[in-house]
């Protein structure tokens, strides 16, 4: 098992034909992953190729969702196009009844995640992760999106994000136990999934036995995740929360990183987080270390 | 992009939100001729994007030009919270009957949009919302929908503005929708609107953030930017297309990722806790493409900064693979030649590691020590700074 993205995924990959989409199209495949179409309006019947382990792959192109899923069977869309048609490739794939959209996307107008959003609630078909992450991967099975895939071979910690790299970092300090799937949430103010959505998946998920939770400054999402963990979560949690340090007033690169009045604070989140029987570590290595022990209680 | 009260007035003007006449002034001579334009009481107004202008005397009624003359002398060049007033509004006065609060705001947790509506305004808002919650009416806005008439009537129901007021409050709320939507806002709020001795309803002082990320379909922005109340640094280095924030510390930061530098930013302070008080000196994200030209230009901020004693580089390859971001330190301290006269703390872990440390040796820079770890990289960055003291 995993959360949200197996080796059964069927992927497409929207934005294909440019520079982006390519690249990491070609990093997708190479790792195992299904990538199944690609999708660029008016590329209709071209083909990208993409080298795998087996050799060089035809991927085909269209020119819409709709098409694409129909042909091939893709079931997850992970979108590399710019921010400014973001929105439209978006809700084609909502339209399109696309189980998962995965959003890649940085610098999207919170405008148009708050619209498109909206519309995958009323859908009720469609999850999205994003906008402005790094994607998910389910290690030896799926990776869709942007993160290294030589990090971590499979485990059983679960781990969920709003950074990129910080996840690569906790990765890379727990490869010795490897991972059963890591999402990056992004740190735009709305996303598509929160930490919520993802400790309720880990929660159900046989194949997680602890569950790494990374936030950061702004908002009170953790607060909400510190909520449903003390309601809802029986699996051992380790926190760990960016930004002790921040000014206020400072926007700390992610738009919605950013310490506001007496809201949004790192010792407040931590505080919550602690106070729903949460460990919280100070740096990544410390946070790691909780881990580790919590590792070796459940695997005794 | 927070906005200026002027230039919130004027955006909110345009969108038809009812409000007072306004001039602005950078000069006392300017602002005596706005009170003498504007005629009557008028009022001058601290220009700073910081709350408690009026506690801190950023705010005087004039009933003469000679009162707003002597109004702007004062307040120009006073310092409020750390911003100094370079730019006041002259307004026409009124008479305030009533003050009440509106605004719409992002909600993040519910990811679409909120209406606050008080008939206790002129307060702040967050003491108000922790002290009498249930003076403060919350209304979820469907993005797809926004604030229709139906949606304004229900708002003004909820915060139970009286029947004589409800209407005009109700129509601000449908056009500071207008501003809200038409213009990528995050935040639009009115505190106070007023009721005035004329039975009318105005904004009185209003509070607007744009979100950066809709400028590229706003080419009006341009004219907004804020060169004055940014640090000179935080321009140069925004110019040279990099994430950077100004902090007070000593320890020049460089990292790719923004929750990696933030935590980066952590690990510093702890370890300079341990020193005697060495702490960061800037926020910096060079992102994924971490080229030698982007880590040249970064080093180039950093090592501008007089504060900087020393820099701690922290990057996990991910895509950008080590090596490359070992050639881009190496070629940098190059490209600055003498400038670079800092030492500089490096720790690389992640996507060809191995290469990219052995780079960093061969090259034997002796301003450069490598660390394995981010702790230990972050105490080493830390005691250098405190040494140099």
């Amino acid at each position: 098992m995993a959360i949200f993205l197996t080796k059964d995924s069927k992927v497409m990959v929207q934005g294909l034909t440019g520079s982006e989409g390519r690249k990491h199209g070609q990093r997708m495949l190479a790792y195992g992953t299904q990538v199944v179409a690609g999708v660029t309006p008016g590329k209709g019947g071209q083909s990208v190729a993409l080298e795998s382990s087996g050799g060089s792959v035809d991927v085909p192109v269209f020119s819409s969702v709709g098409e694409a899923a129909d042909a091939t069977g893709a079931d997850v869309s992970v979108i590399f196009v710019p921010a400014k048609f973001t929105k439209a490739a978006v809700v084609e794939a909502i339209e399109a009844e696309v189980p998962l959209v995965v959003v890649i996307t940085e610098g999207v107008p919170v405008k148009d995640t708050a619209e498109f959003f909206t519309m995958a609630q009323a859908s009720g078909t469609t999850r999205i992760i994003g906008p402005n992450c790094p994607g998910l991967i389910s290690p030896g099975q799926s990776n869709v999106g942007i993160i290294p895939g030589d990090i971590t071979p499979a485990g059983r910690i679960g781990l969920v994000s709003k950074s990129g790299t910080l996840t690569y970092q906790m990765m890379y300090e727990l490869r010795e136990f490897g991972f059963s799937t890591a999402v990056g949430i992004g740190g735009d103010p709305i996303i598509g999934t929160t930490h919520i959505d993802a400790l309720a998946a880990f929660q159900e998920d046989p194949d997680t036995d602890v569950i790494v939770l990374i936030g950061e400054i702004g908002g009170d999402a953790e607060e909400r995740a510190a909520a449903f963990v003390k309601e809802n979560v029986t699996k051992p949690v380790v926190g760990y929360v960016a930004g002790f340090t921040a000014p206020e007033g400072k926007t700390m690169g992610h738009a919605g990183a950013i310490v506001s009045g007496s809201a949004g604070t790192a010792a407040a989140k931590a505080e919550a987080l602690e106070a729903a029987g949460v460990r919280v570590g100070r740096t990544p290595s410390e946070t790691a270390a909780i881990a580790r022990e919590l590792m070796a209680t459940t695997s005794s | 992009m927070d906005l200026y009260e002027y230039q919130a007035r004027d955006l909110f003007e345009s969108h038809g939100v009812p409000v007072l006449p306004g001039i602005v002034a950078t000069s006392v001579d300017q602002a005596r001729a706005a009170a003498e334009e504007l005629g009557g009481v008028t009022v001058v107004k601290a220009q700073v994007k910081v709350g408690g202008r009026g506690k801190a005397g950023g705010v005087k009624v004039a009933k003469t030009p000679d009162d707003a003359q002597a109004a702007a002398e004062q307040i120009l060049g006073l310092d409020i919270k750390g911003h100094e007033v370079k730019t006041l509004m002259v307004a026409g006065g009124a008479e305030i009957v009533e003050e009440y609060y509106a605004s719409i705001l992002l909600d993040r947790a519910e990811r679409r949009y909120l209406a606050l509506a008080s008939k206790e305004g002129g307060v702040e808002i967050e003491v108000l919302a922790v002290e009498r919650p249930e003076a403060l009416a919350r209304v979820a806005i469907d993005p797809l929908v926004g604030v229709d008439d139906a949606k304004a009537q229900e708002i003004v129901a909820a915060a139970g503005f009286d029947a004589e007021v409800a209407d005009q409050v109700a129509a601000v709320f449908v056009r500071l929708w207008e501003v809200y939507s038409g213009s990528d806002a995050t935040l639009v709020e009115v505190n106070p609107l007023v009721k005035v001795a004329s039975g009318e309803v105005i904004a009185l002082d209003g509070k607007v953030t744009l979100d950066d990320n809709a400028s590229f379909r706003h080419p009006e922005w341009a004219d907004l930017a804020d060169t004055a109340a940014t640090d000179p640094l935080e321009t140069k280095a925004h110019d040279a297309g990099l994430n950077y924030v100004k902090l007070d510390g000593d320890v020049g930061i460089i990292g790719n990722g923004a929750g990696l530098v933030m935590s980066t930013l952590d690990v510093v302070a702890y370890a300079g806790e341990e020193v005697g008080g060495a702490a960061p000196a800037n926020f910096l994200d060079i992102g994924g493409g971490a080229s030698a030209e982007i880590m040249a230009s970064g080093l180039d901020v950093i090592l501008g900064d007089p504060a900087v004693k020393s820099v701690f580089v922290n990057v996990f390859g991910g895509i950008t693979a080590c090596d490359a971001v070992a050639n881009g330190i190496v070629s940098a301290l190059e490209i600055l030649g003498d400038e670079a006269s800092k030492p500089l703390v490096v720790r690389l872990d992640g996507n060809n590691v191995e290469e990219g440390r052995r780079i960093l040796e061969d090259a034997a820079n002796p301003l450069v020590t490598v660390v394995d770890t981010m702790d230990g990289a972050a105490a080493t960055a830390a005691r250098l700074a405190s040494s140099e003291r």
